[in-house]
C-alpha cells in the first residue's frame, strides 16, 4: 500500500498546475459559470480552451497516439482531472461526455470510419456532442425509451423525442440511443446512432435549469433521415454498449477536487469574517461544520483515488464508481447547505449584487448541486446497482 | 500510488480471518464478555504463537518486524471477529509506548515478554475528566528520595485487571503549560497501593476503575524522560487511534456482511427483504460506510508507516470511521429487527463494539476540533 504519488507524478501536477495559471482567460475568471451556467460566450471561451487544452494532448490523455492522445497512465490522467477542477478551468460537462463516453464508445464498438471520422476530431476539441438518451416517460427506467430508428433502403429514420439533451443546441452530434426493434423485449431492441444536429426533421426546444440558464433541451425528430453507416456497434445491442460506457471513467475526481475549492474558500471566510464582533472561525458549531466538510470531502477524495487506482491495476469499477457519485453528491448538497449557514443571508446573495460574496458561488451551488444526484443515474438507480451489483442482493 | 494489500499482507488478513473463526467462534466471544478477565488464556496463548503481539517489534526484541500496516490488517481482522482480550492495551498502547519511549533495558525486559504473550499491559491516562487532553492528567507522582509515590485515580483504564504492568501517566510538575510535567511510569499491577475494580460497561470491555494510593516506584521506571510524557502520550494516542479505526473498519464490514447474508434469507411477503429498495439502500449506504473508512484508515496508517505528518489524517479517519462504524450497526438493526434485539444474536455484539470505539480516543466531535485546529481555523 503506497498512497503517495510518484516523483514523475508530482512533476506532472505541477506542470499542469502552472500551465493552468497561465491559460485560463481573465474574462472566463469573471463570468466564473459554474456547472450548469454556461453562456454563449462562455461557450465559446471553453471551446477555445479546450483547443489548446488538447493541443497539449490533455483534452484526451488517454486516447492512442494515433487518435492525438497521449495513453497518459491512469494516475496521471486522474492528476490532470483534479487539477483542471480544482482550478476552475473552462471545461463543459459536454467534454465530459464526448471525451470521455463517446470517443471510448467509438474506440470500443465503431467502425474504422467511424473512429477516423470522430475520434480525433474529439481529441482536437473540434467537435461536441450532445446525449440523446433520456425522454418524458424514459428517466431511470431509461430502456423504456420509444424514440424509433428504422431501416429503410441505406438509411434510418429516426422519429421521436428526446429530453434534458445538455447543450443540444450547441452540440455538433448527438448520441442517440433508439429502438430499432419494437417487438423485442425493452433492453434487446435498442441501437446507438451518431446524428449530425443539422440534419432536417430536428427540432430544438431549450428547457431553462433553475439557475435560469439555457443548458437542456428538449429535441424532437421527425422523420430524420441519417446514412445507415451511422449506426455505431451492433444493431440491438445498443443497450449493452450504453451500459458498458457508463462504466467508463467516472472516478468524481473532478467534482471532489472543485468542492474541495469551495471549501477551502468557506474556510478563508470564516477567518476573515467579524460577526457579533467575533472572528466566525471562533463559533464553534462553524468550526464543527467546516471540519465536518473536509472530512466528507477527504473520504471523497479517497473514492475517487480508489477508482483510478482500480483502472490502474487492470480492474474494472462498476458499483465502486456508483458509491463514488452518490457519495460526492451528497458531499456537495452538503457543502452548499453548510456554506449558506455560515454565510447567513450573504450566502443567499446572487452575482450581480455588489454585496455578494465569495461570487455568490455557494448560493449558485445550493441550486446547481440539486442535479448532481440526479442526472446520470439518480442516486437511488445508484444505490440500486450498489445493492444488486456489489453486494449481490436479489431482483425479486 | 496503490492502494491495494501486498501478498504478505493479503496472506496475513486470510490466515488471521480463518484462525479467529474456528479459534474465537462468537459462543467464546460471550462467554469471554461475561466473565470477568474478558479473555481466555488458550487464545492468548495461540496468538502469541502465531507471532502477533510481537508483530511490529524489531525481531532483537523477539518480534517479526513488520509495519504498522500490517498490524492495522491484523486489527481489522480481529474488529472482524470481535476479539476479546488485552491484545490492543498490550499490543498498541503497551508495546508500542515501550517501544518507541522506552530505554534498552525496558524493551529488553518487556518486549519479549509482551511478544510472548506472557506480559500483559494496560495504558492508565484517563481520570474521572474521561478526557484526552493533558490538563485532564491530576495524578500526581512526588519525588522523594529517589523513588516516587503516586496518587490519584485512572479511570476507563482498559484491561487492568488482566494486567501485570500498569503504564501510568502522572503529572510530576505543575506549570502553565499543562503538556510540560508529565511522566510516565511503568507500574507493577501488584504493587502495594494498587486498587482495580472493573467497570460495568456497555461493550461488556473490560475498563477499570484504578485507584494509586501512595503508590512507591523507582526512578528506573520512567518511560523516556521525566516532564516530557506528554508528546509520547501523543504519539501513542495517535498510532492508536488509527489502529481502533482499523478495528472499526472490520467490524462494520463483519455487521455489513451479516445484514447482506440476512436479508437474502429471510423472507417475507414471498420474497427475500433483500429485494425490497428500502432494504437494498441501508445496504448500499452500509456498503458505501464501511468502504470510505476502510481507505480513509488506511490512508492515515500509511502516514503513520511512512512517518509522515498525520495529525489531521488521524482525525479525519477517526472523525469519519467512528460515526460511520455507528451508522452501519444501527442499520444492520433495523435490517435484522425483532430477532437482533435478542441477546442471542449477535449484531448487539458489534453494536456494543462501535459505541465503545466511538468514544475511546476521543469522539468525533473531539476528533473535529482538532482538524478545525489544524485546517488553521
Amino acid at each position: 500500500m503506497d498512497f503517495k504519488f510518484t516523483e514523475d507524478e508530482e512533476v506532472f501536477r505541477r506542470e499542469v498546475r502552472q500551465w493552468l495559471e497561465q491559460e485560463i482567460p481573465q474574462r472566463w475568471i469573471e463570468l466564473a459559470p459554474g456547472i450548469w451556467e454556461e453562456t454563449e460566450e462562455s461557450w465559446a471561451l471553453a471551446r477555445e480552451f479546450q483547443r489548446k487544452l488538447s493541443q497539449k494532448g490533455w483534452l484526451a490523455p488517454s486516447y492512442p497516439k494515433e487518435y492525438g492522445g497521449l495513453e497518459l497512465s491512469h494516475m496521471k490522467r486522474l492528476i490532470l482531472a483534479e487539477e483542471l477542477a480544482y482550478s476552475r478551468a473552462p471545461l463543459s460537462i459536454e467534454v465530459e461526455v464526448t471525451v470521455n463516453w463517446v470517443a471510448p464508445s467509438i474506440m470500443l464498438f465503431g467502425t474504422e470510419k467511424q473512429k477516423k471520422d470522430y475520434v480525433s476530431s474529439i481529441a482536437k476539441g473540434d467537435i461536441i456532442f450532445c446525449l440523446g438518451y433520456s425522454e418524458p416517460n424514459a428517466g431511470s427506467d431509461l430502456a423504456s425509451l420509444q424514440t424509433r430508428a428504422v431501416e429503410v433502403g441505406d438509411e434510418y429514420v429516426i422519429n421521436g423525442q428526446k429530453t434534458w439533451c445538455s447543450y443540444g443546441h450547441l452540440a455538433d452530434y448527438c448520441w442517440l440511443a433508439a429502438r430499432t426493434d419494437p417487438d423485442a423485449s425493452k433492453h434487446e431492441g435498442i441501437s446507438i446512432f451518431i446524428v449530425d444536429m443539422k440534419t432536417p426533421g430536428i427540432t430544438i426546444r431549450p428547457l431553462i435549469n433553475i439557475l435560469d440558464r439555457h443548458s437542456f433541451n428538449e429535441v424532437f425528430f421527425d422523420d430524420v433521415h441519417i446514412p445507415k453507416e451511422n449506426l455505431v456497434g451492433q444493431k440491438n445491442k445498443g443497450w449493452y454498449q450504453l451500459m458498458i460506457a457508463l462504466d467508463f471513467e467516472r472516478s468524481s475526481i473532478g467534482y471532489a477536487a472543485a468542492n474541495q475549492r469551495i471549501i477551502e474558500e468557506l474556510i478563508k471566510y470564516a477567518k476573515e469574517t467579524t460577526r457579533n464582533g467575533e472572528p466566525l472561525a471562533n463559533d464553534p458549531l462553524i468550526r464543527n461544520e467546516l471540519a465536518q466538510l473536509a472530512v466528507e470531502n477527504e473520504v471523497a477524495r479517497m473514492m475517487a483515488y480508489r477508482i483510478a487506482w482500480m483502472f490502474s491495476k487492470g480492474l474494472h469499477p462498476s458499483y465502486e464508481s456508483s458509491m463514488s457519485m452518490v457519495f460526492i453528491s451528497e458531499v456537495m448538497r452538503h457543502t452548499a447547505n453548510a456554506g449558506v449557514r455560515i454565510l447567513g443571508h450573504y450566502g443567499e446573495l446572487d452575482r450581480d449584487s455588489k454585496w455578494a460574496v465569495m461570487n455568490a458561488r455557494i448560493m449558485r451551488m445550493c441550486l446547481s448541486s440539486l442535479s448532481i444526484g440526479v442526472g446520470g443515474g439518480s442516486n437511488e438507480i445508484q444505490r440500486n446497482i450498489i445493492a444488486m451489483r456489489g453486494l449481490g442482493l436479489p431482483r425479486k | 500510488m496503490d492502494l491495494g494489500l501486498s501478498e504478505e499482507q493479503a496472506m496475513l488478513k486470510e490466515l488471521a480471518r480463518d484462525f479467529l473463526q474456528k479459534e474465537c467462534p462468537k459462543r467464546l466471544v460471550r462467554q469471554l464478555d461475561e466473565s470477568d478477565e474478558g479473555y481466555s488464556s488458550e487464545l492468548w496463548h495461540k496468538m502469541a504463537e502465531l507471532g502477533w503481539m510481537g508483530l511490529v517489534f524489531p525481531e532483537k526484541y523477539g518480534g517479526s518486524e513488520r509495519n504498522f500496516l500490517d498490524l492495522t490488517i491484523l486489527l481489522e481482522e480481529m474488529g472482524y471477529n470481535i476479539v476479546p482480550g488485552p491484545f490492543f492495551s498490550a499490543v498498541v498502547l503497551g508495546g508500542l509506548t515501550i517501544l518507541t519511549a522506552g530505554s534498552e533495558e525496558q524493551k529488553i525486559e518487556f518486549l519479549p515478554k509482551i511478544a510472548s504473550g506472557e506480559m500483559i499491559l494496560s495504558l492508565a491516562l484517563t481520570e474521572p475528566t474521561a478526557s484526552y487532553d493533558a490538563a485532564s492528567v491530576k495524578t500526581k507522582a512526588i519525588a522523594r528520595n529517589g523513588e516516587y509515590v503516586i496518587k490519584g485515580t485512572k479511570l476507563f483504564v482498559l484491561n487492568a485487571n488482566v494486567a501485570d504492568y500498569i503504564l501510568c501517566v502522572a503529572r510530576t510538575k505543575e506549570t502553565k503549560n499543562p503538556e510540560d510535567g508529565i511522566t510516565i511510569f511503568l507500574v507493577d499491577a501488584k504493587s502495594p497501593g494498587v486498587k482495580c475494580t472493573l467497570l460495568k460497561t456497555l461493550a461488556r470491555d473490560k475498563q477499570c476503575e484504578v485507584v494509586f494510593d501512595n503508590v512507591t516506584v523507582s526512578e528506573k521506571s520512567i518511560v523516556g524522560e521525566r516532564d516530557k510524557g506528554w508528546p509520547i502520550v501523543k504519539d501513542v494516542l495517535q498510532k492508536a487511534t488509527v489502529a481502533k479505526c482499523a478495528e472499526m473498519v472490520g467490524g462494520a464490514q463483519a455487521a455489513l456482511d451479516m445484514a447482506v447474508n440476512y436479508a437474502k434469507e429471510r423472507v417475507q411477503f414471498g420474497r427475500p427483504i433483500g429485494s425490497f429498495q428500502a432494504i437494498q439502500h441501508y445496504c448500499a449506504n452500509m456498503a458505501t460506510d464501511v468502504s470510505g473508512s476502510r481507505f480513509i484508515t488506511y490512508k492515515a496508517a500509511w502516514k503513520v508507516s511512512e512517518g509522515l505528518p498525520l495529525a489531521l489524517d488521524i482525525a479525519i479517519a477517526k472523525a469519519w470511521t467512528s460515526e460511520a462504524y455507528g451508522r452501519v450497526t444501527l442499520s444492520a438493526h433495523q435490517i435484522f429487527g425483532a430477532i437482533g434485539f435478542t441477546m442471542d444474536h449477535d449484531i448487539h455484539l458489534y453494536y456494543r463494539q462501535a459505541k465503545a470505539a466511538e468514544i475511546i480516543f476521543g469522539d468525533a466531535d473531539f476528533q473535529r476540533a482538532i482538524i478545525a485546529r489544524e485546517l488553521g481555523l
